[in-house]
């Protein structure tokens, strides 16, 4: 008996009650059991979640006009500042911002304390945020200074617009060299003295739809606590990285833009955060549910740990000066299991995205929808594939004298 | 018998004193030093266990605090703010004792106090500030 199923069919199941789901964890023991084609016929969605670090990450905000009317030119919230090349009162801020004033790595390595993440949790949180900004001014908009405070619920609207989110497998770092490095996939001790790695593995999104035959623009999504939705491929979306047989690519590959209401998302599930010498960043709770069309589908959903591969890369010097090139795959069983053979010799591993967080997040959006509160939507318009011949660009180095008449 | 991990604070007068050296010959204790921070001419901070009979423990208390020395039990400096920590781990790796532990299949972090030496690794290497010392540290940087 060959499973077909339609979202439609599985939406009517959530609101009499009557939708299986299964998170890409539970389901594996699942398949193993009784096989995919039995499964695929019991379970209507499985549910994915990830809770990682991602730059790439911000806030678009329109602060209501103040009266005389501005026409914001340098903002700053909370001593952050916001891009405000947009609108008079619109403004985005970035994860990564940092505030003037901060040291950066002039005492190596900075600290980095508190920069745009730390403000959108602080926002989330609904504690006051501090607005000072400066005008040039203009008929229209006379006022030249603003400084106040507001919180979330006092602003029209704040729509988080992530353009890179939810990397579909990340590199592995370690430091060949010897001395400590302080990286964004954290400190790195020297001569391969541990290696991070940063992904939920069998319970990451795109592990679970390798090929993005469900997801697309419009998927509805749990972001932030809340709900959201994917807007788009998201930024350096390389889907033609080399895959395994499974079809999940074994270096980073497709990854999502992500959008939807900050009134509505939790302070637990977007987490400023402040990584040693490198800088601010967001930590993004996000799931994604998979509906289960077809017994193919359940097959993706039914990949595990040791069936992902990642590449091992050198922080010190190789990614640093675009060398490419890296030490080997290992799986993320090995990776979770707490050391990896590098070289001939252990190294410990350690995770920056946190597995527990995503296992919560997976369960949460199983919830929801056992529940009636979350139904699945269909895409607009699916994201470019294996087959789009994608290939990721690098920056044109020229120099900019140069004369093209010539 | 008494053992105990003690953290001792020194004003930059005492720096130069040989406090330890008082230690094991008038109060006959074992000192085993974990970790010291001490500069000439400037404050400074010993971390050690000290063991020994209770009543000389005791006494050798009373004389380092009549020296202008301020003395904490370890067990009071390191904080893990499990309300902030987000379980990823990045810690376990940093942290020399295994104080900071990852337990598997859970996935989560575990903080082993008893374990902790006060090295202060994991305040900064923890993207999420989870780790905090109730300690001022201004004046060791
Ligand atoms: S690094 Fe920080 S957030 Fe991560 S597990 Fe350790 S204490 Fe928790
Ligand atoms: S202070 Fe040092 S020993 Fe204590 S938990 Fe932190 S890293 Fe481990």
């Amino acid at each position: 008996m060959k499973t077909n199923r339609s979202i439609e069919e599985i939406n009517a199941k959530i609101k009499t009650g009557k939708v299986v789901v299964f998170t890409a964890e539970e389901v594996i023991g699942l398949v193993k059991e009784k096989g995919v084609a039995a499964a695929a016929a019991a379970v209507d969605v499985v549910t994915t979640g990830t809770f990682g670090p991602m730059c790439s990450s911000g806030v678009f905000l329109n602060v209501g006009h103040s009266q005389p009317r501005i026409k914001l030119n340098e903002a700053y919230l909370n001593g952050v500042p916001a891009y405000a090349g947009i609108a008079a009162v619109d403004l985005y801020l970035g994860a990564t911002a940092l505030p003037l004033a901060d040291p950066a790595n002039r005492n190596h390595p900075g600290e980095f304390i508190y920069g745009g993440g730390h403000v959108i949790e602080d926002l989330v949180a609904g504690k006051k945020i501090r607005l000072v900004a400066t005008a040039y001014g203009t008929d229209c908009y006379p006022l030249k200074k603003i400084a106040t405070t507001f919180c979330l619920s006092e602003i029209n609207e704040a729509t988080l617009y992530n353009p890179r989110n939810a990397y579909q497998n990340y590199n592995v770092a370690i430091n060949l060299g010897h001395k400590t490095i302080y990286t964004y996939m954290g400190v790195l001790k020297p001569d391969m003295g541990n290696a991070n790695y940063s992904s939920a593995g069998q319970l990451s999104p795109l592990f679970n739809d390798p090929l993005l035959k469900t997801i697309g623009i419009g998927t509805r999504i749990f972001l932030g606590g809340g709900i959201g939705y994917i807007a788009w491929h998201g930024t350096q979306h390389n889907p033609s990285a080399e895959r395994a047989g499974n079809g999940t690519p074994m270096y980073p590959a497709a990854t999502l833009a992500l959008i939807g209401d900050l009134k509505q998302m939790q302070p637990r599930w977007l987490r400023g955060l402040s990584f040693l010498g490198y800088g601010a960043t967001l930590q993004v709770g996000l799931g994604i549910p998979i509906p289960i069309l077809n017994e193919e589908i359940m097959g993706y959903c039914a990949v595990s740990d040791q069936d992902i591969f990642a590449p091992i890369v050198d922080y010190h010097h190789s990614y640093p000066y675009r060398e490419g090139g890296n030490l080997g795959l290992v799986n993320y069983a090995e990776l979770k299991s707490g050391a990896v053979t590098v070289n001939g010799r252990k190294v410990p591993t350690a995770s920056l995205s946190s597995y527990a967080g995503a296992r919560e997040i997976a369960v949460s959006l199983k919830d929801w929808i056992t529940t009636g509160q979350f139904t699945l939507t269909s895409p607009a318009v699916t994201l470019p594939s294996v087959d789009a011949s994608i290939s990721l660009k690098t920056m044109p180095q020229r120099d900019p004298e140069e004369r093209e008449d010539q | 018998m008494i053992k105990q991990k003690i953290v001792l604070r020194f004003p930059p007068h005492i720096v130069e004193k040989p406090t330890i050296y008082h230690l094991i010959k008038d109060y006959d204790l074992m000192v085993n030093i974990l970790r010291a921070d001490i500069n000439p001419k400037k404050e400074g901070r010993l971390i050690m266990e000290l063991s020994g009979e209770e009543a000389n423990y005791q006494r050798a208390i009373e004389w380092m605090n009549k020296q202008g020395l301020q003395i904490m039990n370890l067990e009071q400096q390191i904080i893990w703010r499990s309300d902030r920590c987000t379980h990823c781990g990045a810690c376990t790796v940093i942290c020399p004792t295994e104080a900071l532990l990852f337990e598997r299949p859970e996935m989560t972090v575990h903080f082993v106090e008893e374990k902790c030496i006060v090295c202060e690794l994991c305040l900064r290497a923890c993207p999420a500030r989870a780790m905090e010392t109730l300690v001022d540290n201004a004046n060791f940087k």
